[in-house]
């Protein structure tokens, strides 16, 4: 199997990437592991009823354009498709229907999108403790909410959207416990003036912040210490705010601080990132037509570092423009003009971020957690031991895992991974750059055995013929 | 725990017929279109499974993918990401509890005692 263009991932990026490759004449195959297009932040965008659709508001249902454009495109599409390994020639590796088979590509654009920061807290693997965007989810795809008010814990702008969103499906949160400290607001001021070249994001922020006020919901600012309380299930969120210990109790405790780059498949690829202060992560390093540092490897959406939908669209509409640029198959004259007007939209969408990556930057308490706080979910590593490892002499995250087995549970690092890079950095003095990030290695989730014993990469003399052995 | 909105009732999602299933022996009904994970805490169901390492109580965390927290045993085949699995009529399923079972080598194969 061979196509032009891979684009991995279904969300805004990976739609638009695909929508614009295809339409350009290239031979394109959308791999996705969801059962259909849209992403997390799209999520059931094509089947949504009606008032769930509205409820969620016009910059979810904006997702359906993008969605049928995909669609119209002539483009390859595979859904319920993992994508597991991407080789150095690009060869994509994929599983769909409990069968591996591999892509031969002659460019891909990754745009496997974010994932919420690790947020380790004491009882936060408590059955009950969902991140906020799973809630999200559930909104959105079945129409479940809580139905006995959730305690919203954290900071960021999900934060306050989902809680908007629940109140106005009537299953409104019984508190809202936000982590972000006093005087945040007046030195993250500085960006204001940036911030309103981007339209519409802060009426709509202001707009959510009266919403909620108006319906009544608890807001606890300032918070701090927070822990969930519970044995088998969790029962109660205490925490620090206005100079008490507080406690509200709930069976559903929905955490978050923000979110990041998924970078597994990044890190397998073997492209250089860098940390961001501004964000508090690593980034792939991407030039201005969203390629990697591996050639004709583009990231485009929120994998190249958090901007949003709407961003994530014109990057994965620019990181056509650069495949088709490196496939030869455009006129560049006429590909640096329309790259030239996303760069000139993609910089007035982004001017909100500078104060949102101040305003909502993640809390102490998950960036250094107490000792006897898990960080590795998997493996059961608190942030006590990975210290003691430390001290006695482990270098980094990849260390980590011979000393402890840190990260090399089920969910190969993608819930300890960042949090475990700044224990480390925080105890050694050194900067997270240096300290980096865990390597990442093919499966990029568990396989069977026994699919991968029976896996057949077609032939490798690089002739059709594998095609057809592949329709078989 | 969880409710389905009262909009979505006579709002056009006529696909969405019940589907069976069992959990641990329970017989529970979800969703055509629901994922598994979905199904399960729509019927109450808060606990997924017990960690492998020290069986510690865990239930889905992220609902897309990544913590593999939702890990569930279908048709007795086991981790499976409940959260990635659309929910089928008359799948089994099973929690996981712990790790593995290690069964042992018979007494003669074992050196020493």
């Amino acid at each position: 199997m061979r196509c032009d263009l891979a684009v991995i991932g279904a969300g805004p990026a990976g739609l638009a990437a695909a929508t614009r490759a295809a339409e350009a004449g290239l031979a394109v195959e959308l791999f996705d592991e969801q059962p259909a297009p849209g992403g997390q932040i799209y999520r059931a965008i094509e089947t949504v009823p009606a008032p769930r659709r509205a409820l969620l508001g016009p910059d979810y249902a904006a997702g359906a354009a993008l969605a049928a454009a995909f669609r119209a495109s002539g483009a390859g599409y595979r859904p319920g498709a993992l994508v597991w390994n991407v080789d150095s020639q690009l060869n994509v590796d994929f599983s769909q229907d409990g069968r591996s088979r591999q892509c031969r590509a002659r460019a891909v654009v990754v745009a496997t999108g974010a994932i919420e920061r690790p947020t380790p807290l004491p009882g936060w693997t408590l059955p009950g403790v969902t991140t906020a965007g799973a809630l999200q989810i559930l909104l959105k795809a079945q129409g479940l909410v809580p139905a006995e008010g959730v305690v919203l814990a954290g900071s960021g702008p999900l934060l306050l959207l989902l809680a908007e969103q629940l109140t106005r499906a009537g299953a409104a949160p019984r508190a809202i416990v936000e982590t972000v400290p006093r005087g945040r607001l007046s030195a993250a001021a500085r960006h204001l003036p940036a911030a309103l070249r981007a339209p519409g994001y802060l009426a709509k922020g202001l707009a959510m912040l009266r919403a909620l006020k108006r319906a009544g919901v608890p807001f606890h600012r300032g918070a701090e210490a927070l822990a969930i309380e519970g044995a088998d299930h969790a029962e109660a969120l205490s925490f620090t705010a206005g100079g008490r210990r507080q406690r509200i109790e709930s069976r559903l405790i929905a955490l978050h601080q923000g979110v990041v780059p998924n970078q597994q498949m990044t890190r397998l690829l073997r492209c250089e990132h860098r940390w961001s202060d501004g964000q508090r992560c690593f980034l792939p390093v991407v030039d201005d037509w969203f390629e990697s540092s591996v050639e004709k490897v583009f990231v485009a959406g929120d994998g190249a570092g958090i901007g949003g939908a709407k961003s994530a669209a014109l990057r994965g509409r620019l990181a056509a423009l650069g495949a088709l640029r490196r496939l030869g198959a455009g006129e560049d004259k006429r590909l640096a003009g329309e790259a030239a007007a996303l760069r000139g939209a993609l910089d007035k969408d982004g001017a909100v971020r500078p104060l949102l990556e101040a305003l909502y930057a993640p809390s102490a308490q998950i960036l250094a957690p107490a000792d006897d706080t898990l960080i590795c979910r998997c493996e059961e590593v608190t942030a006590g031991a990975l210290r003691k490892a430390v001290a006695l002499g482990c270098p980094g995250p990849n260390q980590a895992k011979s000393f402890l087995r840190c990260g090399m549970g089920p969910c190969q690092g993608r819930l300890c991974g960042l949090a475990v890079s700044e224990v480390i950095a925080a105890e050694r003095g050194e900067p997270q750059q240096t300290i980096d990030y865990y390597r990442i290695r093919p499966p990029l989730k568990p396989l069977p055995l026994a699919e991968l014993a029976a896996f057949d990469v077609g032939d490798d003399a690089g002739d059709e013929a594998g095609d057809d052995q592949d329709a078989a | 725990m969880l409710k389905r909105l009262e909009l979505d009732d006579g709002g056009g999602s006529g696909a969405a017929g019940p589907v069976r299933f069992t959990f641990d022996g329970r017989e529970m009904t979800g969703r055509a279109g629901d994922s598994l994970a979905a199904a399960l805490l729509a019927n109450g169901v808060l606990q997924f499974r017990e960690s492998a390492v020290s069986r510690q109580p865990r239930g889905p965390f992220c609902l897309m993918g990544v913590c593999f927290e939702c890990l569930v045993e279908i048709d007795g085949v086991a981790n499976w990401q409940a959260c990635m699995v659309p929910l089928a009529e008359g799948m089994t399923v099973r929690s996981q509890r712990g790790g593995p079972a290690v069964v042992p080598l018979p007494q003669t194969e074992r050196t020493g005692s």
